[in-house]
């Protein structure tokens, strides 16, 4: 390879008389055919990227990007949950010999040497092959990166409990609406007090950090009894521990509220 | 009309060489999707720069209303969702724009692996890309805590525990980006928006324009 200071001209030219064979013919000596970028091939690539800008557009007009209630660092209930892109990464440290004492292994070690790989590539892989096939052991290990990334992934959507997420999140406090009015004297009121279920479900009942809103549901009597006995999504069944006469005046409590 | 005007900058300025640096070329017909269909893997890379641009016009509309402290950080986005005409949609364009650019560049970057094309010349533009991989995920990573809701401090808070693990300089490192070595509050916010505003697009721009000058310096890579 002659470059620089060493290299070689064609007479008086601009084509060096070796050429490299990484180095793509000049386009001048290009048999295919070859088009010119300005102005017919940036049409084209303008085209494409009408296309996508459209894409992207619907995408955004059907599905509002999300947002949580207000940040409480204090909070320690709240599950977190990084955007998906991180998610491999998440369920990766919470392997046993990637978490608690081994942190650093599953938070530096591992993610230094994958990085470090990444970046040396050109220096670790240096032969002149340039197809896949025959560069197996390159094309191997990322196609087993790829694959442990899609795993991971996989595994952490498929495992995470997204009705708690869910719920977790809820805006409870629109600002410039205060929350309804309930009836905070009444019997029902005082025991959803005593039995803790303000402690998820809100003080104004109207959702909270784990649980949500009781107000406005629609069920009768009857239906609320069964879930406060057999629980729903993240509520544990038998969280309630009062008598049935208090439960009945707990039920058409939640029931009546509007 | 315009061509007088062109001419007349061109008589003082001499802008036709300049112009003709960068977008005089031809392309190979290796690449062109229109005489090899399999050739679209060459259009990850543009596709990625073009959906930068996208991040980079919605963002900067994002900043007309978003507001970097913790008490009106929250209100400002929830005003910006709820209230502001076509808020909605800038905002949706500019957090789906960041998952595909992830995307568009992760596929743009097996193009290059896959093809080898980071060999001899290529190495010092693929640790350049390299780079650019890792502002782009920090771009991810400061954004995700701006709208200052429950799932952005608590990812922010694991992310910093796992920033804490790196040897030697972790806790300085984590007092660097949260401004405190315990709290993540107030001054957080500020450091995370002014790298995800200032300091990051500043060092993208940087990369790219290195990523191009050596593409274009170089050619792209031959047919396999
Ligand atoms: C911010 C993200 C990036 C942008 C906007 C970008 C843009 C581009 C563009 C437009 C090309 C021309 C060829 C093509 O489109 O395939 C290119 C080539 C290239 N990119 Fe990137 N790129 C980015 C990230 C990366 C990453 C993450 C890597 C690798 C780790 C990388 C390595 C390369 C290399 C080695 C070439 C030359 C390939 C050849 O000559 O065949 N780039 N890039």
């Amino acid at each position: 390879m002659k470059k620089g200071k060493n290299i070689k001209y064609v007479g008086d030219s601009r084509v060096p008389q070796d050429i490299d064979k990484n180095i793509p013919t000049d386009f001048s000596q290009y048999a295919g055919k070859t088009e010119p970028f300005y102005p017919s091939f940036l049409l084209k690539e303008w085209m494409v990227g009408a296309v996508f800008l459209v894409a992207l557009l619907v995408l955004s007009a059907t599905h509002a990007a999300p947002l949580e209630r207000i940040a409480d660092p204090n909070d320690t209930a709240y599950i977190p949950l990084p955007d998906w892109y991180f998610l491999f990464l998440y369920e990766f440290l919470k392997f046993p010999y990637a978490s608690g004492p081994y942190l650093p292994i599953g938070a530096f070690v591992i993610p230094g040497i994958a990085f470090g790989a990444l970046f040396l590539a050109p220096f670790l892989d240096r032969g002149p092959e340039r197809r896949p096939l025959k560069r197996p052991i390159a094309t191997g290990m990322m196609l087993l990166a790829i694959a442990s990334i899609f795993y991971l992934t996989w595994y952490s959507v498929e495992h995470h409990d997204w009705e708690a997420t869910k719920n977790q999140g809820k805006i409870v406090d629109i600002p410039g609406e205060d929350a309804p009015e309930i009836d905070v004297n009444a019997d029902g009121y005082k025991l959803l007090v005593t039995y803790a279920c303000t402690s998820c479900h809100g003080d104004k009942l109207n959702g909270g950090a784990a649980g949500p809103t009781l107000i406005n549901l629609g069920l009768s009597s009857d239906e609320v009894t069964k879930i406060v006995k057999e629980g729903k999504g993240a509520m544990p069944p038998g969280l309630f521990k009062g008598t049935d006469e208090e439960l009945k005046t707990l039920s058409d409590y939640i029931s009546s509220l509007k | 009309m315009l061509k007088k005007l062109y001419d007349w900058i061109d008589e003082r300025l001499e802008v036709t060489p300049m112009w003709r640096d960068i977008a005089d070329h031809e392309v190979p017909e290796h690449v062109n999707p229109a005489h090899h269909f399999s050739a679209f893997v060459y259009c990850f890379g543009g596709l990625t720069f073009f959906i930068i641009l996208i991040q980079f016009l919605s963002g900067m509309f994002l900043t007309l209303y978003y507001v970097p402290d913790i008490e009106n950080a929250w209100k400002s986005v929830y005003y910006l969702q709820n209230e502001v005409a076509f808020g909605k949609i800038v905002r949706a364009m500019h957090h789906w724009g960041a998952s595909l650019a992830l995307v568009m560049m992760f596929l743009h970057m097996l193009r290059v692996y896959f093809q080898g094309a980071y060999k001899k010349p290529r190495e010092l533009n693929w640790i350049i890309g390299v780079l650019l991989f890792i502002i782009m995920l920090a771009f991810g990573f400061t954004g995700y805590l701006l709208p200052w809701d429950m799932k952005a401090v608590m990812a922010t808070k694991v992310g910093l525990q796992i920033a804490e693990q790196s040897p030697l300089i972790g806790g300085v490192l984590k007092t660097l980006l949260s401004g405190d070595p315990t709290i993540i509050g107030a001054l957080t916010l500020t450091r995370f928006f002014a790298i995800h505003v200032f300091f990051l697009p500043a060092a993208l721009i940087g990369l790219l324009v290195l990523h191009f000058y050596m593409i274009r310096k170089q050619g792209i890579s031959g047919p396999l």
